[in-house]
């Protein structure tokens, strides 16, 4: 059977002791869909998001993740997938070139389909000038686009994003999001965290996590209807304040 | 003035990393800084805390100057660093009284000032710092910052990477401060905290960008807003940064928000375009500027 989900997520758990971090959680998202993961700080979002790309086994509960079962396929998952987060993304001692070389050759890249891919990326990013700079040297903003670029190098079917605007100016916060919904557009699915409420809006559904568990799931339109909000800020603190 | 900067300048190597700065902020006023990670914010903090020599220009902070009077400026002011600062391997009672003593002061003496703070973190008052949650190291990060009951605060980014529930609750935490007759000089990247200080500076590349009221540096927006929404909001930005009249195009939240080249038009002209790009659904209303509008006009 034909089935264009490309995380499917049923009842997944994570104990640490008495303690449920993650408690239950279900959800799927399909090819193409900018999925918004939120919740407050503590509600189990880092812990969720460390079971689907497969560095964390859950304490019980099911995950596809491209089709591939988190308790015995991670290391296909990783291979489908790309990954950027906002403390760890590039290596500030490497330069642009070497950071898409690196990162290529990891994803087990050939030679030429690297040369190919870096060459693409600093022009699609204009960065030709600042290819043979550290990444240290460059604004956050910059590398925050680059280390998402990079991030997509292997064509991965889906790529997790957590809080990848932190911090960002303005301009190139949306500059990012522009590059994301590009990306979606192409059919890569996008799953990102962010504190950001205007750019939850942005996002195809949103789930919102309190405590562990999934207490709100689906287009923003509709949570504002549901929640009788004006905006996604209001849903927010209308949910977690509990 | 409470705290008075004249002219500073500071480089790292061939990095400038702040350029000209000029600001005052007044006895008692919620004065924040707003601007992007890199902009600069930091290194003002630094110079105004006494921890870093501004290669030019002067300052003064509760009426102290930043380099013959660093030591009275150190008995006056709190400090909330950006990166979280206190002793890891300390219990949350322990830093407490760690700060109180090095100020030579006791936690009794100053309760009133952060009892409404400390009341939220004392179940966990023997736990380690290190091992508290991201909300409750703030907590106790800002008791630590006002245990001795100083003049002037300063919040290096007190909010980043903090949900939105949590950063609510730390504005209402800040205006009880600021009734208390403290003066707080606050930094953030979150545009939409802008409108919850007395007066703010916007910041980008080392320099300020302006200086007023949030609603006065609102207003000033030199163009018609239009908020225009639809079905599939990637194709209408695609379309309208084609539309050759188009001055900026950004996404707000479940719009985009427009502004034409032109200081006149017919909104029907931009309606057909749209209609014959296909794009369905689509409405079109002019709407306020933001802060967030504004900054974006001037770091253009």
């Amino acid at each position: 059977m034909k089935n264009d989900n490309v995380i499917q997520v049923k009842n997944l758990t994570k104990k640490f002791g008495d303690f449920t971090a993650v408690d239950s959680i279900s959800f799927e998202v399909k090819k193409g869909e900018i999925f918004g993961f939120l919740g407050a700080n503590g509600a189990g979002k880092t812990t969720a998001m460390k079971m689907l790309i497969g560095i964390s086994k859950p304490t019980s509960g099911s995950a596809q993740i491209a089709d591939f079962d988190v308790y015995t396929h991670t290391e296909d998952i990783k291979k489908n997938i790309g990954y950027m987060s906002q403390k760890f993304a590039l290596y500030d001692d490497l330069t642009v070139r070497e950071n898409s070389t690196f990162f290529g050759g990891i994803y087990g890249l050939s030679r030429a389909q690297i040369k190919e891919k870096t060459m693409q990326l600093i022009e699609e990013l204009n960065l030709q000038a600042v290819a043979n700079e550290l990444v240290g040297s460059l604004p956050l903003g910059w590398k925050q686009k680059i280390a998402f670029s990079v991030a997509l190098l292997h064509n991965p079917k889906i790529i997790f994003l957590d809080e990848p605007t932190g911090g960002v100016d303005p301009i190139t916060r949306r500059q990012f999001w522009e590059m994301i919904y590009k990306t979606a557009n192409n059919g890569t699915t996008i799953f990102v965290t962010t504190h950001y409420m205007d750019e939850a809006e942005y996002c195809d559904r949103v789930s919102i996590m309190v405590n562990g568990k999934i207490e709100a799931l689906d287009t923003p339109k509709k949570l504002k209807e549901q929640f009788k909000a004006t905006d996604m800020n209001e849903v927010f603190l209308k949910l977690a304040r509990g | 003035m409470s705290i008075s900067v004249k002219h500073i300048s500071k480089s790292f190597k061939n990095t400038t990393a702040i350029n000209d700065v000029s600001f005052e902020v007044k006895e008692g006023e919620l004065f924040g800084l707003i601007g992007p990670d890199g902009a600069g914010k930091t290194t003002i903090f630094r110079i105004l805390t006494t921890l870093l020599f501004a290669d030019k220009g002067t300052a003064t902070v509760a009426g102290y100057d930043v380099i013959t009077n660093y030591k009275d400026i150190r008995n006056n002011v709190g400090y909330m660093p950006g990166r979280f600062s206190l002793y890891q391997d300390l219990t949350v009672e322990e830093n407490l009284t760690f700060f109180a003593t090095i100020f030579d002061t006791t936690i009794e003496e100053n309760y009133d000032l952060i009892k409404d703070i400390y009341i939220q973190i004392e179940p966990f008052k023997n736990r380690r710092a290190g091992a508290l949650s991201g909300g409750m190291k703030q907590k106790l990060a800002l008791c630590c910052a006002l245990i001795h009951k100083p003049k002037v605060l300063f919040l290096d980014e007190p909010t980043t990477g903090v949900d939105p529930v949590s950063r609510k609750e730390f504005w209402e935490m800040l205006k009880r401060l600021q009734q208390k007759g403290i003066t707080i000089l606050v930094s953030t990247p979150y545009m939409d905290e802008a409108i919850l200080c007395d007066r703010i500076a916007l910041i980008q590349n080392g320099q300020l960008l302006q200086i007023d009221t949030p609603q006065q540096i609102a207003k000033q927006y030199p163009k018609k807003i239009y908020a225009i929404s639809a079905d599939n909001i990637y194709q209408l930005i695609i379309h309208l940064k084609a539309y050759k009249h188009s001055y900026s195009v950004y996404p707000f939240g479940e719009f985009v928000h427009y502004t034409d080249k032109r200081a006149d038009f017919d909104l029907k002209e931009l309606v057909l375009f749209l209609e014959d790009r296909n794009i369905k659904n689509s409405r079109i209303q002019q709407t306020e500027a933001t802060i967030e509008d504004t900054f974006m006009e001037l770091a253009k």
